[in-house]
């Protein structure tokens, strides 16, 4: 699955909001094609980790490397960066005066200066790839929240990222729709798409991840492939994170 | 009560001087509190510094003050503001090509405070955009500029046009001012010369002046409330 260099290198970082240290001497590398799931209690600071990987949340110290260069720190090489990562939110993040299509094209023609014509025959066939074709002239507020997010998939989709993050994607989500976004997220990963997950749904973790990342009070406690986690985990913490949710 | 209908002209020539100076001043009042709330709202420090020094002075100082700065220190450095004798725009509003320079220095006294106002009720606009949207902007790749420009001052506008509003009417009855420094003949000096120098009563030409100044808040705040309303439903 992974080949040659890894595409995403964590290195020794570190964050804090305030006294909080929110990553802890965080390490982690992401080779190209690997999906990695990370999952942990709330407040364990695996979104935070997810944003400093676009640097919306810059890190106080330690190197983030994505494709083999350092992050840039702002301007234009920052925006050239982001362009390259996809990111789907908790909370969808529609441009809410803007159609669906106007979303999923406003990142082509704005940042890549695609012709409008060209960014929005891709845009359509990428809406009907997540089965929202019918919805393209609606505004963001005319969708479900299960179309929202897909939505906001076939948008980052759109710059053609070099990986894609996800922070939460089905959190926000009614039960009944939480499957049709895993759907779209698991078909992107037998694609070969570059992706971290932070999430609770553990079955998109054991059927779709190639890596499990635990993380507990900023620490990155455990890595390893779904089926070992999930049978065999090592730490205490793990367990017992474990044993809370998969009970019910 | 004849005074209003004896000098009728006046009162009317009075209305047409504050009418212009406000138009002026509202124009560029938007356009200069634009400029300090993106300042405001930079990403690069000594700009948003820029940004925020300009607000503390001009929010926090009576407009009295400002005005004397203008009539009385621009003179003293030598400047008659002459930069507004803008050709063809001093063709329609006639004060602005003059030798006297009052009004100018009004309409700038007038520019400096009001745009202090509007950076902040545009801000408060900005405010308005849920932190995501600027978020997934900047997530795409979107510089600043772009940032603004497509997805967060689109939405901000709503939010932003009715604490304009009132801040364009706070702006009308403030030019109210200006008569006390050098403006001759707009609205309220108007009733300085009526009364003073004319001899009239003061209870009659209040109401003339007073009539002035509402025909053009009135209307405005009027105009507000429908854009209100119209936003509810859209809501």
């Amino acid at each position: 699955m992974t080949t040659g260099d890894p595409l995403i290198v964590l290195d020794g970082v570190n964050k804090w909001f305030g006294p909080l240290h929110v990553l802890d001497d965080v390490s982690l590398s992401v080779g190209r094609g690997e999906v990695v799931v990370v999952i942990g209690p709330s407040g364990s600071g695996k979104s935070t980790l997810c944003r400093t990987i676009n640097r919306l949340e810059p890190i106080d110290n330690g190197t983030i490397t994505f494709d083999g260069q350092p992050l840039p720190a702002e301007g234009k090489p920052l925006a050239k960066l982001r362009s390259e990562v996809g990111m789907v939110f908790q909370s969808f993040n529609l441009f809410a005066h803007k159609t669906i299509l106007e979303n999923v094209t406003l990142g082509p023609v704005k940042v890549r200066k695609e012709k409008p014509a060209a960014a929005r025959e891709r845009g359509l066939a990428l809406l009907d790839r997540v089965g929202i074709a019918n919805q393209a002239d609606k505004y963001p507020a005319q969708l479900s929240g299960g179309q929202q997010q897909r939505a906001a998939i076939a948008r980052a989709l759109a710059m053609q990222p070099k990986a894609m993050l996800f922070d939460e994607p089905t959190s926000a989500l009614d039960p009944e729709m939480v499957g049709e976004v895993l759907d779209v997220m698991t078909s992107l990963a037998r694609d070969g798409m570059t992706m971290v997950v932070v999430t609770h749904e553990m079955g998109f973790a054991r059927h779709a991840a190639n890596r499990v990342v635990f993380m507990a009070d900023g620490q990155l406690v455990e890595d390893a492939p779904p089926n070992e986690f999930f049978a065999n985990p090592r730490s205490e913490r793990a367990k017992d994170f474990l044993s809370k949710i998969l009970t019910h | 009560m004849n005074v209003l209908i004896d000098k009728f002209d006046v009162f009317a020539g009075g209305f047409w001087l504050t009418l212009q100076i406000c138009v002026l001043a509202a124009i560029g009042a938007l356009i200069l509190g634009a400029v300090v709330a993106v300042l405001r709202i930079s990403p690069v420090p000594p700009l948003r510094a820029v940004g925020t020094t300009y607000v503390n002075i001009f929010r926090n100082m009576p407009l009295t003050v400002v005005l004397f700065f203008a009539a009385f220190g621009l003179p003293a450095l030598g400047s008659n503001a002459d930069f507004l004798r803008i050709p063809g725009l001093d063709a329609i509003f006639s004060r602005l090509g003059t030798d006297l320079p009052y009004f100018r220095f009004g309409l700038i006294a007038l520019v400096l405070y009001t745009a202090a106002f509007v950076c902040e009720a545009l801000r408060s606009g900005v405010n308005a955009v849920p932190a995501g949207q600027a978020e997934a902007a900047r997530s795409l790749g979107l510089t600043f500029g772009q940032n603004l420009r497509y997805v967060v001052l689109p939405q901000s506008w709503k939010a932003s046009v009715v604490p304009l509003g009132s801040v364009i009417i706070a702006m009308i009855k403030n030019s109210a001012l200006v008569g006390f420094f050098g403006v001759v003949g707009d609205l309220s000096q108007t009733a300085d010369q009526l009364t003073s120098a004319g001899g009239y009563a003061f209870i009659p030409v209040a109401i003339g002046i007073s009539v002035g100044y509402l025909i053009m808040t009135v209307p405005l705040g009027a105009l507000l409330d429908r854009i209100e309303k119209r936003q509810a439903v859209a809501r």
